[in-house]
């Protein structure tokens, strides 16, 4: 903020002075410039041949990829169905844990300040630090492929995500309404039963359904690496490049994840 | 029967909330705390329960130091002292009968209170309250479909449920308009009255403090510096608690409005 004096006594206020100002143009031209630099870099390591190229390859695998392969639909139902269950019970798993995590994590009420905060802000950290593709990948090499490492897997990764959400939702709790209950008498688990869980219970809905959300999504690709659900079925499509099968996949994942965004703003809808 | 010995507080911060505090209640006395903000009147109730731990001095209710219970005896002797408050604190996704019973919590065990098992003679006394408050047909309502005098009255309903001896209000008006700051106090010391109850009322309104209470304490940078009767504060003495001010001028006779609580209930 600046304000000067003119001459005439006049004040004149000009939200930066000028010195403010320049410092600003600077490190603007300093950025642009930076791109301009990044920009050439990757040019000059770009084939563009194979760049000029795209559009036909494109139009090719396109071609080759129309009409979907609907017959192959039989073999999709239970792979999918297996997808959505990864998704549903690794984030009731992952909640399982993200819950006492939260509470051990959030400043109001966390038993001790380090302790108990520390190794609960660890977990959530090292949760999801690692993508649950990685997840998926150790867990596969450690418990075998299938449906069950899958769920783990969506589960680990979850458990940082709502337990970050929820000690967040807990910190920004209104602390009067903790205190009156505290006053009434009320024990600790009490006080956390009346005062703190109807508070964060919105929020606790809206994580939840979020995360699920998101999971479904994340479970379809969790295949890939050996770890069931609808991406085995995407990754042999594509290993003997049957496209229209490939295209079918595609199209029903859309079409679940699609569900599933509108459950989830229902529920929340609902909740509030 | 309620006891504050050289009561001090002294935040981490260090300033001093409270000094030297030396207050004596017999029983069923209703006193008005009055000060300008930052004198310390929420820290000195809060000090009585120990929602703020005290730096020194003494807390003493019917003979039981307060300042000395260890958690468990603390919760049983905070089952005694009913707490209302500024800006009513019900936890407002609840219903107003489980913010009224809500006031039982030292009185019944976790998982009772968990799946609202209430004991039925604490669920018939919740309506009894929620009648005399005028409310009774708002029980299942949630907290926060209620405008503020109906959750102040939720809030008396949930300090009186506790059966205490002493109630510490903070500042129970000044979220309230003026005709309904005027029943919320009639209440509160009607209640009183009937039930025999002392009273700690912190409030800022010293025309609304003298039209109701039979003593006020008045605190200045956490001192006691009047306590006597509500029409001994001269101006001289208004203008050693709050500074300088035309109280001639402020503090002119306030009319009462003449409403009853049945009105009351519906505003």
């Amino acid at each position: 903020m600046a304000v000067s004096i003119k001459n005439n006594g006049q004040k004149i206020w000009q939200l930066r002075d000028r010195n403010n100002q320049i410092l600003r143009w600077f490190f603007l031209f300093i950025a642009v410039a930076i791109i301009m630099y990044c920009w050439q870099k990757i040019s000059s390591q770009t084939e563009w041949f194979f760049v000029w190229d795209a559009p036909r390859i494109a139009g090719d695998i396109g071609s080759r990829a129309l009409p979907p392969r609907w017959s192959y639909i039989d073999q999709l139902w239970e792979p999918l169905w297996d997808t959505i269950n990864i998704a549903t019970l690794g984030t009731l798993l992952s909640l399982f844990f993200a819950v006492p995590v939260a509470f051990l994590a959030a400043r109001n009420t966390t038993p001790h300040p380090v302790f108990c905060r520390w190794p609960a802000l660890l977990i959530i950290v090292s949760s999801r630090s690692i993508n649950s593709l990685i997840w998926a990948l150790l867990l596969v090499a450690i418990i075998g492929p299938g449906i069950f490492a899958g769920t783990i897997a969506i589960a680990l990764r979850s458990i940082g995500f709502c337990a970050k959400l929820l000690y967040e939702a807990i910190e920004e709790i209104d602390e009067k309404q903790v205190e009156a209950i505290t006053a009434t008498g009320a024990s600790r688990w009490q006080v956390m039963a009346y005062a703190i869980v109807p508070q964060i219970m919105p929020s606790f809905a809206g994580i939840t359904v979020f995360r699920w959300d998101i999971n479904i999504r994340e479970s379809t690709v969790l295949g890939l690496v050996g770890a069931g659900g609808i991406g085995l079925q995407m990754q042999s499509s594509l290993n003997v490049l049957a496209w229209p099968q490939v295209t079918l996949i595609l199209l029903i994942v859309f079409i679940a994840v699609i569900i599933s965004e509108m459950v989830s703003a229902k529920v929340r809808a609902a909740i509030i | 029967m309620l006891h504050l010995n050289k009561l001090t507080k002294q935040y981490a911060t260090g300033d001093k909330a409270l000094t030297d505090v030396e207050l004596q209640i017999p029983k069923g006395q209703v006193v008005a705390l009055i000060g300008p903000s930052g004198a310390g009147k929420s820290t000195l109730i809060r000090c009585i329960n120990r929602l703020v731990e005290p730096t020194s001095g003494a807390v003493v209710l019917n003979g039981t130091e307060l300042t000395r219970l260890g958690a468990g005896a603390l919760r049983k002797a905070r089952r005694r002292m009913g707490m209302i408050f500024q800006e009513y604190a019900l936890v407002e996704r609840l219903t107003v009968m489980e913010n009224v019973l809500s006031g039982r919590l030292g009185y019944v065990g976790f998982w009772r209170s968990f799946f609202r098992w209430y004991p039925q003679s604490d669920v018939d006394e919740a309506f009894r309250l929620l009648e005399r408050v005028g409310l009774d047909h708002m029980a299942d309502k949630r907290a926060d479909e209620l405008s503020g005098g109906q959750r102040q009255r939720v809030g008396i309903a949930r300090a009186l449920i506790q059966d205490p001896e002493l109630l510490l209000v903070d500042e129970p008006t000044a979220s309230l308009d003026p005709k309904t700051s005027r029943q919320i106090m009639r209440l509160i010391c009607e209640l009183c009255a009937e039930r025999g109850l002392a009273a700690i009322i912190n409030i800022h309104d010293v025309a609304l403090a003298q039209m109701f209470v039979q003593r006020v304490v008045g605190l200045q940078l956490g001192e006691v510096v009047y306590d006597g009767p509500p029409d001994g504060l001269s101006p001289d003495i208004l203008t050693q608690i709050y500074g300088e001010e035309d109280w001639e001028a402020t503090i002119a006779k306030v009319e009462d409005d003449d409403d009853d609580l049945a009105e009351g209930a519906v505003a």
